[in-house]
């Protein structure tokens, strides 16, 4: 393999890379083009249709977008400190600790991978509803935060630091919770790194849950919000969707262009694969 | 057995329930506890102000059966999982060898194979409005070019799952082909030297070393987008909404709208059980999978 002679098969790789990523983004450039253009010739590519920022100007009147996006901060923060913590205790306690009853559990835990909070909508709304949590961040957030994904992969880092680690600390005289947090939350780094990503991702982009359990504004997310105003029955056209769609796209496609590196990195290095 | 490591044992379990129990209150109260009492619901009849409900056995499974709607969605679901869930991961390993590949401007290839991702499911299917309005719509604009028809490609049932389909598969392939990147940087690259030297073309190094080493990236990958095609219906609130006449209806938005729209809950819970058992099955399968991947290591 010398990188320097000419190979059809890197010219075809090159081309074939090209296109699919061209095609991939395409529907994104269609929407930024939309977005800046007048509502009546959004859609009509060939004209010299003038540029305009009318569409952002209308989309940012129609709807409190400042107000979702703070919504959805508190709803990711919640879910992954609560995560974290939660996942952190209990993947210690399935990796160091025997008690009775151990196995089961753990089996359990797993369990909830395949029962998926999506599918349990209509009783886990009865639930918050019990627990006076409707229409709340704590509500939209609390199914998730016992992530049995999380709890398994913490096991799994918590498994595979040294005892030897573990022993010099109790000789030092940590006590169990300043072994936990002296010795293991620093060994699975990159672990919680690769989960925080994941989380975050996951519930900034999540829908379906917090549709179901918010009926005012002042909890709805982004997600939530975007799709009322895309809906039909509000009349926005489709140039002003576009504009706020890509408003509300901004922030994470950007910090996901600038930590890209980070991002993927902190997948390699947690051995999720 | 002495005192003093009775005690220990002792208070080596009490440490382990005191860490665990947060973890444990959670998990009852959002998903053990909601499952029993969906299967119990899915049992009663639905109570009205004057008749309260009752036991009514299989009944509310025997009229799912019964309603063609079951069968529509049903088939619908498979379909839908059968297409998105093989092209989705196979779409994900040639974006990865791609974005592995020795080629110019790679990490602008590689954000733009991503960024689908980084949007919300809500987002995406507002995207893809462009392409699919009838007449305006992007694709009706390039094939009128040619003096095609416009089609009205989410509101006919031949075309509306098709359309929802292809949101599906664009919104996913990016985030599978980060599990293939990573499990492609863990393979030696003198693996591919040694298949060089003994004469083995691209495709035999394909399908003789690359696909077996990746196999279980694959397996793990494969149970994910098939969970997925359950839980994903994001995109069916904006694109279609289960319409042309439930075309493109997938079993958990009809759980969503029988039981948020019609208020008919017992027979969501029994459409939720059974979705369940499946997801249990899955399982199953998952849990091989599980030790295989331990195994490999």
């Amino acid at each position: 393999m010398s990188a320097h002679r000419f190979s059809w098969d890197g010219a075809l790789d090159t081309a074939g890379a090209w296109t699919l990523a061209l095609l991939w983004v395409s529907p994104l450039l269609f929407a930024v083009w939309a977005a800046f253009h007048p509502p009546g010739t959004a859609l009509d590519f060939a004209s010299g249709a003038p540029w305009t920022l009318d569409n952002f100007r209308t989309a940012w009147a129609a709807a409190p977008w400042l107000v979702y996006m703070r919504n959805s901060l508190l709803l990711v923060g919640f879910i992954l400190i609560g995560q974290l913590t939660l996942c952190t205790l209990a993947g210690y306690a399935f990796a160091r600790f025997s008690f009775p009853g151990r196995d089961i559990l753990f089996i359990l835990v797993l369990l909830q991978l395949f029962i998926l909070p999506e599918v349990l909508i209509v009783e886990n709304y009865a639930m918050t509803a019990r627990l006076g949590l409707f229409d709340s961040i704590a509500g939209m957030g609390l199914p998730y935060v016992a992530s049995a994904f999380g709890i398994f992969l913490l096991r799994q880092s918590f498994k595979s630091v040294p005892p030897e680690l573990e022993e010099a600390a109790r000789v030092e005289g940590c006590s169990w919770m300043g072994v936990l947090w002296r010795v293991y939350v620093p060994a699975a780094r990159p672990v919680y790194l690769a989960y925080a990503l994941i989380s975050v991702s996951t519930h900034w982009n999540n829908f379906l849950w917090p549709l179901i359990v918010t009926n005012s504004d002042k909890t709805r997310p982004l997600t939530v919000g975007l799709s009322l105003f895309g809906a039909p029955e509000s009349g926005a056209d489709i140039a002003v969707i576009g504009a706020a769609t890509m408003m509300t796209g901004a922030p994470v496609l950007l910090a996901f262009l600038i930590f890209q590196r980070h991002f993927i990195q902190a997948f390699l290095r947690a051995g999720i694969r | 057995m002495d005192d003093l490591s009775r005690y220990q044992r002792r208070r080596h379990a009490l440490y382990g329930w005191m860490l665990l129990s947060p973890a444990l209150i959670l998990l009852s109260l959002f998903a053990f506890i909601p499952s029993i009492t969906t299967l119990c619901a899915s049992l009663m009849s639905r109570g009205t102000a004057r008749r309260p409900s009752v036991f009514a056995g299989l009944e509310n499974y025997a009229d799912l059966f019964a309603d063609p709607v079951f069968a529509t969605v049903v088939v619908n679901n498979l379909l839908y999982a059968a297409v998105t869930v093989p092209v989705s991961v196979g779409l994900a390993l040639v974006m990865a060898l791609w974005a592995n590949a020795r080629i110019p401007a790679r990490g602008l290839v590689r954000c733009a194979y991503f960024t689908p991702v980084m949007l919300p499911m809500v987002a995406a299917a507002n995207l893809w409005l462009f392409f699919y309005t009838p007449g305006l719509g992007v694709i009706d604009s390039i094939t009128g070019l040619f003096g095609i028809a416009p089609v009205n490609w989410l509101g006919q049932p031949q075309t509306a799952l098709w359309a929802v389909m292809a949101v599906t598969v664009w919104k996913e392939s990016g985030f599978f082909m980060i599990f293939y990147l990573a499990a492609l940087q863990t393979i030696p690259p003198d693996l591919k030297e040694a298949a060089g030297i003994e004469g083995a073309g691209r495709l035999t190094y394909a399908r003789r070393v690359l696909l077996p080493l990746l196999m279980p990236t694959t397996l793990f990958i494969f149970v994910n987008a098939l969970i997925n095609s359950v839980k994903l219906i994001d995109h069916l609130f904006i694109l279609t909404k289960g319409g042309p006449d439930n075309a493109s209806k997938l079993v958990l938005y009809w759980i969503w709208e029988m039981a948020f729209a019609y208020f008919d809950s017992p027979h969501a819970a029994a459409l939720t059980i059974l979705v369940l058992l499946l997801l249990g099955g899955v399982a199953v399968i998952q849990f091989r999978v599980l030790e295989k991947r331990i195994h490999y290591r």
